[in-house]
This record gives structure tokens, sequence and C-alpha cells, in this order.
């Protein structure tokens, strides 16, 4: 098996086999290619980026070209077990819009973002300046990031739009998960896993 | 051309033509006592027989897709930026076939071939053809090459259409299909397009009802409308602005009503050279091939069930600027594939030339194909 992420770890410990997985923002398909070999999903990547519909081919995956923010059209009700968004929420134009598409396409939904309540980020703020840390390596003025949030604000919309977290991880920068992550996890989770449901 | 022959070219290549001597009912209920299709190959096939690639064309193409016929050939065949030597569909590793359809005017049974009932032409009577007759055709073909299955059928427009049926009729004969700009079926636009090009031609005082032929004369100015506004419909807004602009070709206007903007006198060659090419009763065959193209017909005008048996692994591209199948349409077909839990990848290339697109070269068109073609190459059995 190829190495991957621990982040994409935990999402395949929580995927059971031979369920049908949409992975929104694909990227390169290493996810669902993971996702094919080790839980045998079947599975379609959505992706914008030309580069990425090709290295997405080249990992053997199903991949469909199109443009997230116009929202999922082409996509049934209820047709996937799972809707995935890794890294990809904070990036969005209408966050809250495609959360409710995720949830209306899947039976269940799983997004990972970068905790903006991060202790490094704070202290960013803390001395005047915008966080640019590993998590998030660019500068304010171009970074793709536009809807930065922290594990509470992601929580509190859940609970406005009834969303219901059926499981969290929270991980630092190398996608471990350790104790301390979880004792404070607002603070000190780098990177946040989130498996959510319709209510 | 060509004073040599490309190294990325196939070279010269030449057409052969396989006789059925049994009788074949179409679609639309009308019996052919016998047929020919004439058909050029590419690349060597395999001992297995499992690296054939069925390539179907578009309206006003033919079976020959590649290479050169003669070193006194103008250009090479229609999809040569594409197929041959180390191109994306690469003549090194798989067996390429293409025949013009039947109902062609390029070598296959048409209406200019004898019909053996009257001794004259079909002309008119020549039967109407569906993409499903085209595609129960080729496979006739392939029995007699001895190809069993295709790894791969493919084409463009018309030939996208064609890929796409082959893999409802014989889901056991196709591993891939290769859709490319083309549509699912036909819009209210795209059939009034194709009325006003049929009632140019028949509308033309030489068209004889079909039978002009025997009066030795062909509706010229019939063909060269169709063509005309068919080439219209094929380019885009922004590439026809980007060649033509408002440019005169004497830099003035001159309040008559003689040829003045380039893009009329450009539409005027595209026509005028059309007509010693085509024949106008295949064209109007073809237009309305495209027209009753419709497979979900059948099943309720439901596409997804139409899809239902399909086994085939798909690869559909549509092109930005394409209005004659624009993405969108392309992207039905991707819905309804993804619905049936088919097996598919979807591209849109950013491309501005419109329809014509998928004959011209373009990068990111290019390095799709590329990678997809190494799973082409790993399904050869």
């Amino acid at each position: 098996m190829k190495s991957i992420r621990a982040e994409l770890k935990t999402i395949a410990n929580w995927i059971k086999p031979n369920s049908r997985v949409l992975d929104l923002g694909c990227g390169k398909g290493e996810l669902l290619s993971y996702l094919q070999e080790s839980q045998n999903v079947t599975g379609y990547g959505v992706e914008i980026e030309q580069d990425n519909i090709v290295a997405s081919i080249d990992n053997n995956i199903n991949v469909i070209q199109a443009d997230i923010e116009q929202g999922l059209i082409g996509f049934e009700d209820n047709s996937f077990d799972y809707v995935i968004m890794t890294q990809t929420l904070q990036a969005l134009r209408n966050t809250d819009v495609i959360l409710e598409e995720m949830l209306r396409v899947g039976r269940e939904g799983i997004v990972t973002f970068p905790n903006f309540g991060h202790w490094r980020s704070r202290l960013n703020i803390l001395f005047g300046h915008m966080p640019i840390t590993k998590a998030l390596p660019n500068t304010w003025y171009n970074t793709p990031n536009i809807h930065l949030c922290t594990l509470i604000d992601f929580e509190d919309l859940c609970k406005e739009k009834n969303f219901k977290i059926l499981q969290r991880s929270i991980v630092d920068r190398q996608h471990r998960n350790n104790a301390f992550n979880n004792l404070f996890p607002n603070l000190l989770g780098e990177i946040a896993l989130y498996r959510i449901q319709k209510l | 051309m060509p004073n040599s022959i490309p190294d990325d070219s196939i070279g010269l290549v030449s057409p052969e033509t396989h006789h059925f001597d049994q009788a074949i009912t179409l679609e639309g209920g009308f019996t052919l006592p016998e047929f020919g299709l004439i058909y050029e190959t590419y690349g060597e096939l395999n001992t297995n027989h499992s690296n054939a690639i069925l390539v179907c064309h578009a309206l006003s193409g033919d079976q020959h897709v590649a290479g050169y016929n003669s070193l006194e050939d103008k250009k090479p065949g229609w999809w040569n930026a594409y197929i041959g030597p180390g191109k994306p569909f690469d003549t090194d590793k798989f067996f390429f076939i293409c025949c013009n359809n039947l109902g062609g005017c390029k070598g296959s049974t048409g209406p200019m071939s004898n019909n053996p009932t009257t001794n004259k032409p079909y002309g008119r009577d020549f039967p109407i053809v569906t993409v499903s007759d085209w595609v129960t055709t080729q496979a006739m073909l392939a029995d007699k090459l001895g190809i069993n299955k295709f790894v791969a059928v493919i084409g463009g427009s018309l030939g996208g259409m064609q890929a796409l049926q082959w893999a409802i009729n014989y889901p056991n004969r196709v591993q891939h299909s290769i859709v490319i700009a083309a549509a699912p079926k036909l819009s209210a636009q795209n059939i009034g397009f194709n009325e006003v090009a049929r009632q140019a031609i028949s509308s033309d005082p030489d068209f004889h009802d079909g039978h002009y032929y025997e009066h030795n004369v062909i509706p010229r100015r019939g063909i060269k409308l169709a063509r005309m506004l068919g080439h219209i419909t094929y380019l885009s807004d922004e590439s026809m602005r980007a060649k033509f602009g408002r440019e005169l070709r004497e830099g003035k206007i001159n309040f008559n009503f003689e040829t003045e903007f380039q893009v009329e006198s450009y539409l005027r060659y595209q026509g005028e050279s059309f007509v010693d090419q085509f024949d106008a009763n295949t064209y109007l065959l073809m237009t309305k091939a495209l027209d009753y193209f419709d497979p979900a017909k059948k099943h309720n005008d439901n596409l997804a069930e139409a899809l239902k048996n399909v086994l085939a692994r798909f690869l559909v591209i549509s092109f930005t600027s394409d209005w004659r199948f624009a993405p969108e349409r392309s992207r039905e077909m991707v819905k309804a594939l993804l619905d049936t839990n088919k097996s598919v990848t979807y591209s849109e290339i950013k491309a501005n030339q419109g329809h014509d697109a998928f004959l011209i070269p373009n990068d990111d068109y290019k390095n799709i194909l590329y990678s997809y073609m190494k799973h082409v190459e790993d399904s050869v059995e």
C-alpha cells in the first residue's frame, strides 16, 4: 500500500467497505485511489484544475471536471454513502451552501480543514499579524483560504444547520493524533476531521 | 502535401472494401439486398486480436482518418493530429479501423451506388440509416476482420454518438468508449439547423427530388449553403472574431452585394470546395441520422435506463466554446453514467475553436487522452 497522509487513513477508517463515495476537490485523486484499494469503494472525484484531472486519471480514479462552487446539480439526492471534502472547505466562496449540498447528495459528509484556533495562529494574531503556519502557509493577500474557521465556529455552524456530528478527529500537522490534541482540541489541533449527517 | 511524409504520420495508407452479400434490414424497416463498406486500418492487429480500436466518423468525415492516400494529397486524414505513431491514439500500440458509414459517399454503399432492383443509382430511394444501423454494420465488419471485442470505440460529434451507441448495443464487445464533443440527442436548435441545411439542398432546382445523377447535375447551390450554415455552427463567435473580425477584403465598404467581408469570402470558399467532395443525398441522410439519434427514447426518455447494461468504461470530453454540442450536453451523458454507477471520467477542455476543437491540436486535450489511453493499453488482453 502506498504511503498516505494520516488524515486520509483516518478517513479510510471511517468509511465502510464497498460504499459509494464522492470526493469534492479530489486533487490528484490520492484519497479515492487509496479508498478503492483499501475499502473497495466505488468512487468519483470532482475537480476543476486541468492538471489534477490528468493526475487523477493517472491514479486510476473516475474524475469529473466541474466547479463545485456551482453546486452539485449533476448529482441526485442521497446517491452517495459518503461525500468527502478534504482541505477545500476554507477555500470556497459559498461554504455553507456546499455543506448543505454535500448532505443532500450524500448520506454522510466528511470534511477536513485547518483549525484557525490553533495556538500558533492565535500567537501570530496576538503579535499583530495574519497567521502564516505550516498548515496555513500563504500570506493574507494571496491565500486561497477565504473562509477560515476554528473548531468551535464549525461546530456552531453544524448546530445552526442541524447537522449532527458523528465523529471528530483532531491531528497535528504531521497528521498524528495525540492525547494533548484531544485535551484542548481548539488550541492544539492543527487539522480537524469531521463526519457529519443531516439531523 | 507532401514533399516528404512527416515522421509522426502513419504515412501512405490505402483503403480496402468489404462486400456483404447478405441482405440487411435497417432500423427504419427497409432492406438493403447487399452492401459494401470501405475502410482504412492503421497499426498492427496483435495475435489475440485484442488491441483493436474502432474510430467512428462525424457528419462529413470518412474512412480516411490519418496519413495520406497519395503523395499528391494536400492534407492528411481528418484526425491526423491525434492518430499516428506516438500520438495520443498511438498506432504503435493499437490497431485502428475506420469505415465510411453506410449511406456515405466515399466508397461505402450509399445513394450514389447502384440500386440492383432498378440498375440506377439509389439517389433519394436510399433508405434512411440510423446510428444504430451504423453500429450494426460496423460490428459485421469487425466480425469479418476477426475482431470480437474492441478495446475502445472512439469518436467526436456524430462519431461520439456511435461510440455511445456501441456501448449500449454491444456491451460485451466494447471495453472503453471515448465520447468527444457529442450529445445524447439533438436539441430543437440542432434539428432546426439541420432542417435549414436540408431545405437548402432540396429546394435547389438541380436537386431533382434526389435523382440529380440521372440529369448529370449536382445541387451545387444547395450543398454550398448547407455547408456554409454548418460551418458557422462548427466555429465559435470568439474564433470567428479572432479569425476575421469585421475585416474587409478591399479595406472599405462599397455599398453593394459583392463579397466584402473576409468572413463571407471564407464561408463561400468552404461551401464551394465542399460541393465537389460530398454528395447531397448523403448529407441529407447524415443529418437525419443525427436528428433521430436518441438512445433514451426506447427507455421512457431515461438515458440512465438505456445505459443500465453498459459494461464499457467511459471517457467523455467536451470543449468550453462548443455551442453545437455544448458541455452541458456531455454532462447529461456523464450524469446518466453516474446515476447507474458506471465508470466515467469527464473533462471539459478550454478551447476557443467551438465544435471543431475536437479535431485541432490542444495540449490539455492531448494530455487527457495520453493518460486515459494508458488504461486502454492496460485493458488489452
